[in-house]
């Protein structure tokens, strides 16, 4: 890797969806770290998560997930906004989670 | 088609995933595969006539949105393609339930049609109401917009499930010439292979629609054809089932005897292409089968004359619902008629209808059934 180690936890559907081991990915990232960043990587090395994050058109986040950052709630940043340290330095992942709802 | 050595494949779209039910020309032992895509909403499998091995699946969900699936093994294993579907240009706004203007806004993909002659090739009719074609095997979709951009297209508004494009008939004799439904907007034509459309609702009368020579706004819920036959058409309204012989240009009611004419699933005899089947349901508010029985209806003189077929089905505390693409017919001698229920039932005859059975009893529910006959 030449840029900076991401992990990602996705929920179980796009884990299965993209034959993804385990419940975590890294990505190399080459630029400054933010949610557009990582998804840009994310959605490069798995071409099947295109749409299923963010509208592949407005690239907007879909309504029903949610992006938390070291225990916090980052889904209303900016996407463009840096991503927190502990991320940077791999201590915490970036997790994509699915809202509790549904049948 | 004789039977020796042929098999059915019976491909059922559930609200948590996709089964794949096999069988031998008797009909009577089911091999049941599944679920593909648990816990996904699959509105609709289908393969290629040309090529059956290879399958198309629209998986959706709330969460993540629309993904569609392609096989080349009949099933036995899947790769997500193409899921881009963008509207053409700025895609402006149609009307929604109040009459108020309300922009387009994709959901989800209705119904996959692969091309008669081409397994690459395949259309997709999505919610909210527009038609896209792939020419690659789904890899790449663009949109057949002279439908959503007809002059009518503002004026279309949502039935109770959305507004969707849930049919698409390819004439065989005519493959340029394709006829669509969206509810609540009607049917259209197209003669030259989706760049102009026209609506084909001439005869249907809706009673929310208070002008009756209204050009759209009827909320057509499926429409059959024979393919020996393809300029007669059979609809399923939300009321009256219709008949057309002229490529719908003009319709006439033929609901006859239906103990309600309400119903969404319709479907033509493989080999008699007078005999049609429907499951009256009742309505508006309930949606389940009427007096707790389930029967589907069968004209064997192209409507009007209906009979009930029920043996072998429930015909006590039933409250089912079988839904507008759940429904289906094989090409053997004795064509099998299947239909799939939104208590997770889907049921078989292997005699016309006559007689029938519960293949599966406890899938979740049923959207969508289609049968494959293979040799």
């Amino acid at each position: 890797m030449s840029g900076i180690p991401i992990r990602v936890e996705l929920p179980a559907h796009l884990l299965t969806l993209a034959r993804i081991e385990g419940h975590e990915v890294v990505l190399d990232i080459p630029t400054t770290p933010t949610i557009s960043t990582v998804l840009d990587a994310l959605e490069a090395a798995y071409p099947m998560l295109r749409g299923t994050i963010r509208d592949q058109v407005t690239r907007e986040r879909r309504a029903f997930l949610r992006f938390f950052a070291c225990q916090q709630d980052i889904s209303l940043d900016s996407p463009d906004a840096p991503l927190p340290n502990s991320i940077v330095h791999g201590a915490e992942p970036l997790m994509i989670l699915g809202a509790v709802a549904g049948g | 088609m004789t039977a020796n050595g042929s098999r059915v494949r019976l491909l059922v779209g559930t609200r948590k995933g996709a089964f794949i039910l096999t069988a031998d020309a008797s009909r009577k032992k089911w091999e049941i595969a599944g679920p593909h895509f648990a816990g996904w909403e699959i509105y609709h499998l289908k393969g290629s006539p040309v090529d059956p091995n290879r399958l198309y699946a629209s998986q959706s969900s709330g969460w993540f949105g629309q993904i569609v699936q392609r096989s080349d093994d009949g099933g036995k294993t899947w790769t997500p393609v193409g899921n881009k579907f963008a509207y053409d240009g700025v895609p402006g706004t149609h009307q929604w339930y109040d009459g108020t203007p309300h922009p387009w806004e994709f959901k989800r993909v209705w119904h996959i049609e692969p091309s008669l002659s081409n397994p690459d090739e395949v259309y997709a009719g999505v919610e909210d109401a527009a038609l896209f074609h792939s020419t690659d095997g789904g890899q790449n979709w663009a949109e057949l917009s002279g439908l959503r951009t007809h002059t009518t297209g503002s004026a279309w508004s949502p039935g109770a499930g959305g507004m969707c494009l849930h049919t698409i008939l390819i004439d065989p004799a005519d493959p340029k010439r394709i006829v669509i439904a969206i509810s609540a907007a009607g049917a259209f034509r197209t003669d030259d292979g989706g760049a102009t459309w026209k609506p084909i609702n001439r005869g249907l009368h809706s009673q929310y629609i208070p002008d009756p020579n209204a050009e759209v706004g009827h909320c057509v819920h499926h429409i059959a054809a024979h393919p020996s036959r393809p300029g007669t058409l059979f609809m399923q309204k939300h009321w009256d089932v219709m008949r057309s012989d002229d490529a719908g240009d003009n319709w006439h009611e033929v609901s006859g005897n239906l103990p309600t004419d309400f119903g969404f699933a319709i479907d033509v005899h493989a080999h008699e292409p007078e005999t049609l089947y429907v499951v009256p349901i009742k309505s508006d508010s309930e949606h389940f089968v009427p007096d707790g029985k389930l029967r589907v209806f069968r004209s064997r003189t192209g409507g009007n004359d209906w009979e009930p077929l029920s043996k072998g089905l429930p015909q006590k505390d039933c409250y089912v619902n079988v839904l507008r693409d759940a429904m289906a017919v094989d090409r053997l001698d004795s064509c099998g008629i299947y239909f799939g229920t939104s208590g997770g039932q889907v049921y078989a005859s292997a005699d016309s209808g006559d007689n029938w059975q519960a293949i599966v009893h406890d899938l979740p529910p049923v959207l969508s059934v289609e049968v494959q006959t293979l040799t």
